[in-house]
């Protein structure tokens, strides 16, 4: 058996308290503007002070304070969005997967459509039309997720279906809703927690996306991507500004990735080639 | 052979015509689409003859058909920032977005292939773990921040590279990286695991047993047949490459059709965004069934499934 994987689980720990616990530990308010201290570098550097640990952005706002708010946008949206998409995946492969016939065939057709066609297309035209906001994103994000869970889902259902308490359910009168929601659902709660595990930094990184293309959560709300995005046309005189957010974005992703690979080999060693 | 196509052209008409519908019904979704077709100085005698034009004082219905009608036709709209028909402007663009996808596809495949093949062959040891964790690297760095990364390394700091828009070949350098960069980590983790199970199969030990040097192989052989599921993902590879396109090109101002459909989305030009999105989806259909058609020609089994 692995070890657990620590500095992962140190890193998302640490980002949760900080998306937990924002107004508390943010030094400085993510949105107010201080004209007079902008772009100044972080502590380290020259012409920094421990006043602005990470320094400061274009418009004088702490970047430590903004990065702190921002995890509470990422986490959320991360949350909000495997529960809808994650939820719809998992009860489309099981449909999917236990009636079989006729629905089975028109939900996986479905579900190609869905791999076929890049979601990212129909989350910037949602934004568009609906909007900026929260609701729009988790909608959109939604959209990138639920056929990849569908997918798996229904493969471990075509195989519990076999199974010999499933016959015996069926023996016994149970209906077709009833063998899904008491034999089959908790059957599959394993994977779809390693799906879970395994898509946060999907999310992530499509948040991100999404709000550096100018369709995520509209500023001035503090989101990662959207910090990025502002510092990309000051790379060449204040770097810190884009490329602090960047790394908090990767390193919160890589680290769920890590303890994701290491949660599946625990929980379910067969799902190794997702 | 000729069904077989058949039927996939019809997926295909099938598929399109649900994007089609999608992008038709979130136009109406907020209620008046003149709204998001007009420019905001429009008069009301612009906003009655677009009323007219599209069919707006009819029913839902009737507004489909005039769409779908007008769209069979090559016309999707007009785009309200450049002030010329939405389909001109993408094909104006596309020669720059093909400009650079061959060559990311082609780094992309120099780079995961052979790193796939290697992690496949230590699998377990150290070489292998190097290369899964350059794989979840290359998932977890979202690519507009390893483009801008590279901006500052190779354009500000060292200045041997430009920042971005076309130009000669060192133009092509930092954009190509960072869009295959998005696909080198799906291509190496899909590698490995399909040479794994190839390794296991009869005819490569029998390949052994017959003496062939474990170059041969590993690189013929085995590699050969675990290039299949690859070509079979080839669908996806396409819209991650239409996906990396929009971010790529929007960092580095290169004037693709992934920047107009940044453009699209910045300056809510919403005829010109449902275009690119109706036009993207024939390109990815076109090229998928293209694609399929090639892969059942060389491969009986598929056609006949």
């Amino acid at each position: 058996m692995r070890r657990a994987p620590w500095i992962p689980i140190v890193i998302i720990s640490t980002m949760l308290a900080m998306a937990l616990f924002a107004p508390l530990l943010a030094p400085y308010s993510p949105i107010d503007q201080t004209l007079r201290d902008k772009l100044l570098p972080p502590f380290w550097m020259e012409g920094g002070s421990t006043k602005y640990l990470l320094g400061t952005d274009g418009f004088g706002r702490d970047i430590l304070s903004r990065l702190i708010y921002g995890a509470r946008v990422s986490l959320l949206v991360a949350v909000l969005a495997l529960t809808a998409g994650g939820g719809i995946g998992l009860t489309i492969g099981i449909l999917a997967g236990y009636l079989g016939g006729m629905i089975d065939n028109v939900l996986m057709r479905l579900v190609d459509a869905a791999f076929t066609f890049p979601a990212i297309l129909f989350a910037l035209l949602l934004a568009v039309t609906m909007g900026q906001g929260m609701a729009t994103l988790v909608i959109a994000i939604s959209l990138l997720l639920w056929a990849s869970f569908a997918r798996v889902i229904r493969g471990e259902v075509l195989a519990l279906k076999q199974r010999d308490f499933v016959a015996l359910a069926k023996v016994r009168g149970c209906s077709s809703l009833r063998i899904m929601a008491t034999h089959i659902l908790p059957n599959v709660l394993n994977t779809f927690m390693v799906l879970v595990t395994l898509n946060i930094g999907v999310v992530i990184v499509a948040e991100a996306s999404l709000s550096f293309l100018g369709a995520g959560i509209p500023p001035p709300t503090p989101t990662w991507g959207l910090m990025i995005s502002e510092g990309r046309g000051r790379i060449a005189s204040a770097w810190w500004v884009a490329l602090i957010p960047g790394i908090a974005i990767t390193l919160l992703v890589l680290s769920v990735n890590l303890f994701g690979d290491w949660l599946r080999d625990r929980l379910d060693p067969r799902l190794r080639q997702l | 052979m000729q069904r077989y196509i058949v039927h996939r052209l019809l997926q295909g008409l099938v598929l399109l015509f649900m994007v089609a519908t999608i992008v038709f019904f979130l136009g109406r979704l907020t209620g008046n689409p003149v709204d998001l077709m007009l420019p905001e100085e429009a008069t009301a005698e612009d906003r009655q003859a677009m009323i007219q034009a599209l069919g707006l004082d009819g029913s839902v219905y009737e507004q489909f058909v005039i769409f779908i009608t007008n769209a069979f036709r090559g016309d999707l709209g007009m785009s309200i920032r450049m002030r010329q028909p939405a389909v001109d402007a993408f094909f104006d663009r596309l020669p720059n977005t093909l400009a650079i996808i061959p060559w990311a596809l082609l780094m992309a495949m120099a780079i995961g292939i052979p790193l796939g093949v290697v992690a496949a062959l230590n699998r377990g040891n150290f070489i292998d773990r190097l290369a899964g964790g350059i794989g979840v690297l290359g998932i977890a760095m979202p690519s507009f921040w390893l483009g801008i990364i590279l901006i500052f390394v190779f354009s500000v700091e060292l200045g041997w590279l430009p920042s971005g828009r076309m130009g000669g070949p060192e133009h092509y350098v930092l954009p190509v990286i960072t869009l295959g960069a998005f696909l080198v980590a799906g291509f190496m983790r899909l590698i490995r695991s399909s040479m794994l199970e190839v390794m296991e199969s009869e005819f490569v030990k029998l390949a052994r047993i017959k003496g062939l040097s474990e170059w041969v192989v590993i690189w013929k052989h085995c590699l050969r047949n675990a290039l299949i599921p690859v070509l079979t993902l080839w669908g996806v590879f396409v819209g991650n490459l239409i996906t990396g396109a929009i971010v790529t090109e929007t960092v580095f101002a290169w004037p693709g059709v992934g920047r107009l459909t940044y453009e699209a989305v910045i300056y809510r030009d919403f005829p010109l965004l449902q275009a690119v999105i109706i036009l993207k989806a024939i390109l990815i259909l076109s090229i998928n069934l293209l694609v399929d058609i090639l892969y059942a020609y060389v491969d009986p089994r598929i056609r006949l499934s």
